[in-house]
Parts: structure tokens; C-alpha cells; sequence
């Protein structure tokens, strides 16, 4: 029996509690709780890269969209903007698919014809053209509507937690034409049309304002919990609060907190175990054979294209219910938050460090980086008044180490995520190969 | 025929010069991109940030040699700083190909290790930037801005439409043509240059004809930091710079790379001139343009923007997709497994 895994999850908890003890309850708790969702994040990347051996770069894009879930579903919907605009977007979507439907229509009728090519090209013009000229002034007629408060669509003022579910369809609902295009290619030219993709995903929210207000953001979306100025005015909160001695205030955070978080937790429990009966099932066996020897699979008649397919909706529509919940605990939608670095490259790095291939060590990680990317502004803080010391605190490197003490965390990660490479590729807990038992007979 | 006149120098000044500056910048990029990927073998996430850094390092060294009140007016300082900085940037690429690249070479890994090592120097980097010269942008031009002012040209010719050309155009524009010819005759026509190529056509048979693996991959890296520091200076006089503009070019160089084929440096070039004006071409607001043409009963009212100027990026995208679809080696790229 191995204990690695045990004695770095508890010496996780053990970090944790002395947050806790030193710096403050609400500041663990807010690091639990972001834990928690990363985690949900990383399993979703790492069925992806670590049981499909897929490289997608594009997490930040199935984020975005799951949290866009949320406004659409679970924001109060706007009857205004509807009535201005709301049918004129509606025709134009279907003139676009009306569009679509009759290009591919052409394309299969004309095959092989000399101008089909040309034919495709002046339908596709025409269509979009006729599409704009209804679309434009609609979204523009949606966008004037109380600019200064809504000015979008609205969502449809359902509970916030079905918006989770939704998150993750409407993820899997993007990434399933995504990964047609994609599932095939080459990891370089996959990891670029990824990256790629995610971007104009991005670009597309930003200027679109119709949809969820674009730069605007969306604040005050619904919650699954109750407000902390409720809970102060409850009597067991209160008598709580006396117990432990803590101020009505803290307390009442306190709860909320740990409310999200057995959300959180309860969530990623459901997951987690979903995903390790995939992993014990024939199809986690198979996916880790077309990982580890592409050719040998196809030999045995296994449909590698498919598979890789599968598995990059499943694993995008996971990182989509993380993106959901994220949008749910800051309780708005803030699209410029989305940067590649937080939203694809840190999950990448959770991933990598535990353990590609094996779930509990994604989490572990997940827990290990949030705590550390945290943290490591703390640590900058000590670095910039031990130089201070050492050196003196108006020496240059003091000055800029003070200035930039929050930005070191990007050297931190970096450096992690390269020594892990050179030193550990396998990860902190590596991934049980039951397949290779030879040295055991 | 004023009509006319007008039309062309509008369409000049606000759409040629422009995208022949920024095919030249994106270039520099590109060409790097395609470099490591044709001796190296893996697509360099770090690379824009690569060029932020060299900009930095150009920009500090500019600053002091302000300070020493060096100038050679009207030229920008930054042009003697680019040749300080080159040394200083090839170290540090080496210094990680060294510490880093060079040992997963050894081991023979997959692309995927490469990229996922290139994207923690990424991360390092943008935070070592982040320290030393803070995420707000900084102006380090000087010298003359204008080649060619509004005022000047239309004094000078009549037309309303004045035809402008600023300093870091025609600075990225005729560096741009040097630098390429130059590493052009350098990968056709010197030994090491037709080592390279050996090289990255057939690592196998190069390392058995008795090429030098070692001083292929530190040329590479050599050539790789010329070309950041010129593109990202270049860019930065053009645009101004800001630590964190670079990364929204990762997406357009990497788009420019794989249209004209990944490896392949000609194909890059082209591939830059191909991104550059498909971006401008279709975020351009032809409504001027059409005005000063179309009989005046005729002139448009709206803008006559294809795509919104939000859009750019993902234009680079769409091409790329697009090539990827049609013709996965791109323009000049030779077919692999």
C-alpha cells in the first residue's frame, strides 16, 4: 500500500489549519472553497491530457462558457431588450443556419463539380450579408435598452445551481464541433487551434454585449446560499458566534463559506467518483492504450478519433461546471478576469504537478498550487523585507521586490511547473501503471 | 482625378504603410516561431513573452544611454540599444536551452514536454517582467516620429487626404527586408546555414553526414534572439510598449507560422503578409475610401467595416483554421506523417 498519497493530503490539511490558527478562518476558507473548484477544473484537463494524452490548451474558453451558463440561466430576464430585439436575433440565427444548412447542402450535391468551390464561397457572402442587416440593428436596438444596467438579454431567472448542469452542457455543446475540427491533429497544430479557439470564445464575450453585457459585467447573479446580513439577524448563528467568541460579523462570512464549500465539495465528490469508475472501466483502459501507443490501438480496431472526441467533451463540459461554479461564489460575471495564464496554464500546472493520469493526485494538486499562488504574495511580501534588511529598503532590488512582491507569484508557478518537468515528470503522486506488472511475477 | 488621388493616399497611408509595418513586425515573430519549430521541434509558447523580454532589456539599456546622452538623432536610441540587448537576450535563450530544453532533447520527449517546459518559462518570464519594469507600458521613442506629417503633405500636394509615414514604419519595414535578406543567405548559401536545414529536414542523416548538433541548436537560438529583439523593438516603437501586448501577438505569429507551413521560413514571411492585411483588410472602415470613388449619390452611410476592429485576433484564428482544414502543411511546409 502506498502512504505518499496520504502523507501529502494531510500534510495539505495540516497548511490549511495553519492558515486557519495564523492568518484567518475567512482566508482558508476562501482558499478551501477556489481549491475545490480548481479541483473540478483539473480533473476535467486531466481526462483530457492525462487519460486521453490530448493536449488542449484551450480550458480557459470551456471556463468562460460555463460561466456564462450562469448569467443565461439564472440572471432575471430583461421583457425590454426581448421586445426590442430579441426576435430580430432569434431570424437572424436562423437565417444563419438556413445559411449553413444550404452550403453544406450545395457542397454535397456539387461534388467534385468545378465550381462548387466559388458557388459555397458567393452563398456563404450573400447569407451572411442578409444575416448582418437583420442582426445588427437588433443587437443594437438590445444593447440601448438602460445601457447603464442591462442593456443585454437577461438570462431566465432559473435557480443558480441548475445553471452548474448548464454550465457544462453548454460547454460540451461548444467543444463538440471544436473537437470535429480539431481531434485529429497533430499536438502542435492542437495546441495552437486550442489556444486559438479559446481566445475568440473570449473575444466573442468581451464585444458581444447583447449576450452577457461584455466588458459591463454582470454583477448580483443569484446564490445558492444565504446572505451573511440574513444569517447575522438568525438566532443560532448568533448564539454560535458567542460560543466561539468571534464578532456576529466573521462569523456569519464564516457559514456562508462553508456553506459553498460543502456545495463545492459535494460536487466534486460526484465527479471524482464518476470518474474513477470511467477509469476502472474498459473505456479507461482503452483510453490510456491509445495514450500511451497510438498505432497499437488503431491495430486493434480501436476508433482513436472518436475516442479522443469523447473524451474532449467530457473533459471540456467538467472544466465548464468549474467555470460555473467560479461565476457562482464571485457571484457576477467578469469577462476580462479570463486570462490565460490563471485559466489554462495554472490548471495545466495543477494537473502536471499531482500526477497526470490520476485524479487524486489533480486534486492534490489543484489544492497544492491555489494554496501556493495565494500564498506566494505572503512570501513576497518576507523576500522584499529580508532584502530590505539585508541590503537597504531603498536599494533598487528592494524597491522593485516591494512594488512587485503579488507579481513573483508568476515566477513561483513557472518555476514549479519546470522543475516538476526536469525532476518528477510523473508527477507528486504518480499514476499506478496496473497494466506493467512484469517486475511482479 | 483628385477623387482618385485622394482615395489612393488614404488607402496608403492608413492601410498599406500600416500593414506592411505590422507584416514586417509580425515576421520577426514568426520567423522565430518557425525557427525553433524546424531545429527544435516544438511550438514556443514563450516566445511572445520571449520578445517582451528583449524589448525590456532594449528599453533599460535605451534608457541609460539616455541618461549618457548618447543619440544619434533623428533615429530612435533603441537602435543602437537592439545591438547591446542581442547579446544579452542570446545569453539568456541559451542559458535556458542549457538549463532546460537541452536535457529533454537527451531524453528524447515528446513535443507535448516541450510545449508544457516552454509555457513555465512563459510564466517565468512575464513575472521577471513584471518585477522589473511593472505591467504598465513605457515610451521609449525618441528621436524624429514623422517621416512624412499630415501638415507637410498636404502642403505639398493639395489632397484633403494626407498621406502619413512615421519613423518606426519605415524603420520595420526597411529592417525588415535587411534582416530577412540576410538570414536568407545565410540559410542558403553558408555552411552552417545548410547545416541548419540538413538539420531540421532529417535529423538522422544530418547527425550522420557529422553535423554538430550542439552549435546547430545555439545558432538557432542565436538567430531566434536577433530576430525577437528587432521584431519586438520594432513593435514597441510602432505601438508603444506594453509588457503584456506581446501575448495578443502569440496567436498572430503562431497563425502567421502554420499558414505558410510550420518550419518553413519563407513560409512564414509570406504567411505574416497573408495575417497582417487579411486583419486589416477586413477590420478597415472603406467608407472614405468608397466616398472619394462612388459618384457622390452613392457614398455609403455606414462605416463599410466587414468585422468589428474587436475581431482582429480572431481573424488570425480563422485563417488558421481555415489552412488547417484545407491544406494542414500550409503554403510551403513539405508533407510529414
Amino acid at each position: 500500500m502506498n502512504i505518499r498519497p496520504g502523507v501529502l493530503y494531510a500534510a495539505m490539511a495540516v497548511l490549511l489549519l495553519l492558515v486557519g490558527f495564523i492568518q484567518s478562518w475567512q482566508l482558508a476558507l476562501t482558499i478551501i472553497n477556489l481549491c475545490l473548484i480548481s479541483s473540478i477544473m483539473s480533473l476535467g484537463v486531466n481526462l483530457q491530457w492525462g487519460v486521453a494524452g490530448m493536449f488542449n490548451v484551450g480550458t480557459m474558453g470551456s471556463a468562460a462558457v460555463g460561466g456564462l451558463a450562469v448569467v443565461l440561466i439564472s440572471a432575471s430576464p430583461v421583457p425590454e431588450a426581448w421586445d426590442a430585439g430579441g426576435m430580430g436575433v432569434l431570424f437572424s440565427g436562423c437565417m444563419l443556419v438556413l445559411t449553413i444548412a444550404l452550403a453544406l447542402w450545395v457542397s454535397k450535391l456539387m461534388d467534385g463539380h468545378r465550381m462548387k468551390l466559388w458557388l459555397i464561397v458567393m452563398i456563404l457572402l450573400v447569407g451572411l450579408t442578409l444575416t448582418r442587416m437583420v442582426f445588427l440593428p437588433a443587437t443594437a436596438a438590445i444593447e440601448s435598452v438602460d445601457a447603464a444596467s442591462t442593456g443585454y438579454l437577461g438570462g431566465l431567472g432559473l435557480p443558480v445551481a441548475l445553471s452548474w448542469l448548464a454550465g457544462g452542457l453548454f460547454a460540451a455543446l461548444v467543444a463538440w464541433p471544436v473537437g470535429r475540427l480539431v481531434s485529429g491533429l497533430r499536438s502542435d497544430y492542437l495546441a495552437v487551434a486550442t489556444f486559438g479557439i479559446s481566445e475568440i470564445i473570449l473575444a466573442v464575450l468581451r464585444n458581444e454585449e447583447w449576450v452577457a453585457r461584455g466588458v459591463k459585467n454582470v454583477t448580483r447573479l443569484p446564490r445558492p446560499v444565504p446572505f451573511e446580513a440574513e444569517l447575522q439577524a438568525v438566532e443560532w448563528a448568533q448564539n454560535l458566534a458567542v460560543w466561539s467568541g468571534l464578532p456576529i460579523r466573521e462569523m456569519a462570512s464564516i457559514l456562508v463559506k462553508l456553506a459553498y464549500a460543502g456545495w463545492f465539495l459535494g460536487v466534486l465528490l460526484i465527479i471524482y467518483c464518476l470518474l474513477q469508475r470511467l477509469q476502472r472501466a474498459p473505456w479507461g483502459r482503452m483510453m490510456r492504450a491509445i495514450r500511451d501507443d497510438e498505432e497499437a490501438a488503431r491495430a486493434m480496431g480501436k476508433d482513436v478519433g472518436r475516442r479522443h472526441l469523447q473524451a474532449f467533451v467530457i473533459g471540456s463540459a467538467i472544466v465548464g461546471i468549474g467555470g460555473a461554479m467560479l461565476v457562482t461564489l464571485d457571484s457576477q460575471f467578469t469577462v476580462t478576469g479570463y486570462q490565460p495564464l490563471r485559466f489554462t496554464f495554472l490548471i495545466w500546472l495543477m494537473v502536471i504537478i499531482g500526477g497526470s493520469g490520476n485524479h487524486r493526485g489533480a486534486i492534490f494538486g489543484s489544492f497544492l498550487i491555489w494554496f501556493l499562488w495565494v500564498q506566494a504574495e505572503t512570501f513576497g511580501h518576507s523576500l522584499a523585507w529580508a532584502v530590505g534588511v539585508l541590503l537597504t529598503p531603498e536599494n533598487a532590488i528592494s524597491v522593485a521586490l516591494q512594488e512587485g512582491a503579488a507579481q513573483l507569484r508568476y515566477v513561483v508557478m513557472g518555476s514549479i511547473l519546470v522543475l516538476v518537468m526536469r525532476f518528477a515528470p510523473r508527477g507528486l503522486i504518480p499514476e499506478e501503471q496496473k497494466e506493467f506488472t512484469l517486475d511482479k511475477r | 482625378m483628385t477623387d482618385i488621388l485622394n482615395a489612393f493616399s488614404h488607402i496608403t497611408s492608413l492601410l498599406v504603410i500600416p500593414g506592411l509595418a505590422y507584416a514586417s513586425q509580425l515576421a520577426f515573430g514568426a520567423l522565430g516561431v518557425t525557427l525553433i519549430f524546424g531545429v527544435l521541434r516544438f511550438s514556443n509558447f514563450a516566445h511572445a513573452e520571449g520578445m517582451s523580454l528583449a524589448t525590456m532589456f532594449c528599453i533599460l539599456i535605451t534608457v541609460w544611454l539616455q541618461g549618457a546622452s548618447v543619440s544619434i538623432a533623428p533615429l530612435p536610441t533603441a537602435l543602437i540599444a537592439m545591438f547591446l540587448a542581442i547579446p544579452l537576450v542570446a545569453l539568456v535563450f541559451i542559458g535556458t536551452d542549457r538549463a532546460l530544453y537541452k536535457h529533454f532533447r537527451a531524453i528524447n520527449a515528446k513535443p507535448e514536454v516541450f510545449m508544457i517546459v516552454s509555457a513555465g518559462i512563459m510564466l517565468i518570464s512575464n513575472g521577471v517582467i513584471r518585477v522589473v519594469i511593472g505591467p504598465e507600458g513605457q515610451s521609449f521613442a525618441d528621436g524624429e516620429r514623422f517621416i512624412l506629417t499630415a501638415r507637410e503633405f498636404r502642403e505639398w500636394t493639395g489632397l484633403t487626404e494626407a498621406l502619413v509615414l512615421k519613423t518606426s514604419q519605415l524603420l520595420s519595414i526597411v529592417l525588415a527586408l535587411i534582416a530577412g535578406g540576410l538570414l536568407f543567405w545565410f540559410l542558403n548559401r553558408t555552411q552552417m546555414g545548410r547545416s541548419m536545414r540538413a538539420y531540421s529536414d532529417n535529423r538522422n542523416l544530418a547527425l550522420l553526414s557529422g553535423v554538430d548538433p550542439n552549435k546547430i541548436v545555439w545558432v538557432t537560438w542565436i538567430l531566434v534572439a536577433v530576430l525577437s529583439v528587432m521584431g519586438g523593438v520594432l513593435f514597441g516603437l510602432d505601438k508603444g510598449y506594453r509588457p503584456f501586448v506581446f501575448q495578443q501577438m502569440l496567436l498572430p505569429m503562431f497563425a502567421a507560422a502554420v499558414v505558410g507551413g510550420l518550419g518553413s521560413p519563407v513560409g512564414a514571411v509570406v504567411g505574416s503578409m497573408v495575417v497582417a492585411f487579411s486583419e486589416l483588410l477586413l477590420t478597415f472602415a472603406w467608407k472614405k475610401f468608397l466616398a472619394y470613388l462612388l459618384p457622390t449619390g452613392l457614398a455609403p452611410e455606414s462605416l463599410m467595416q466587414i468585422l468589428a476592429t474587436e475581431y482582429k485576433f480572431a481573424i488570425s484564428f480563422l485563417i488558421l483554421v481555415i489552412v488547417l482544414l484545407i491544406k494542414p502543411t500550409g503554403l510551403f511546409g513539405r508533407a510529414t506523417k
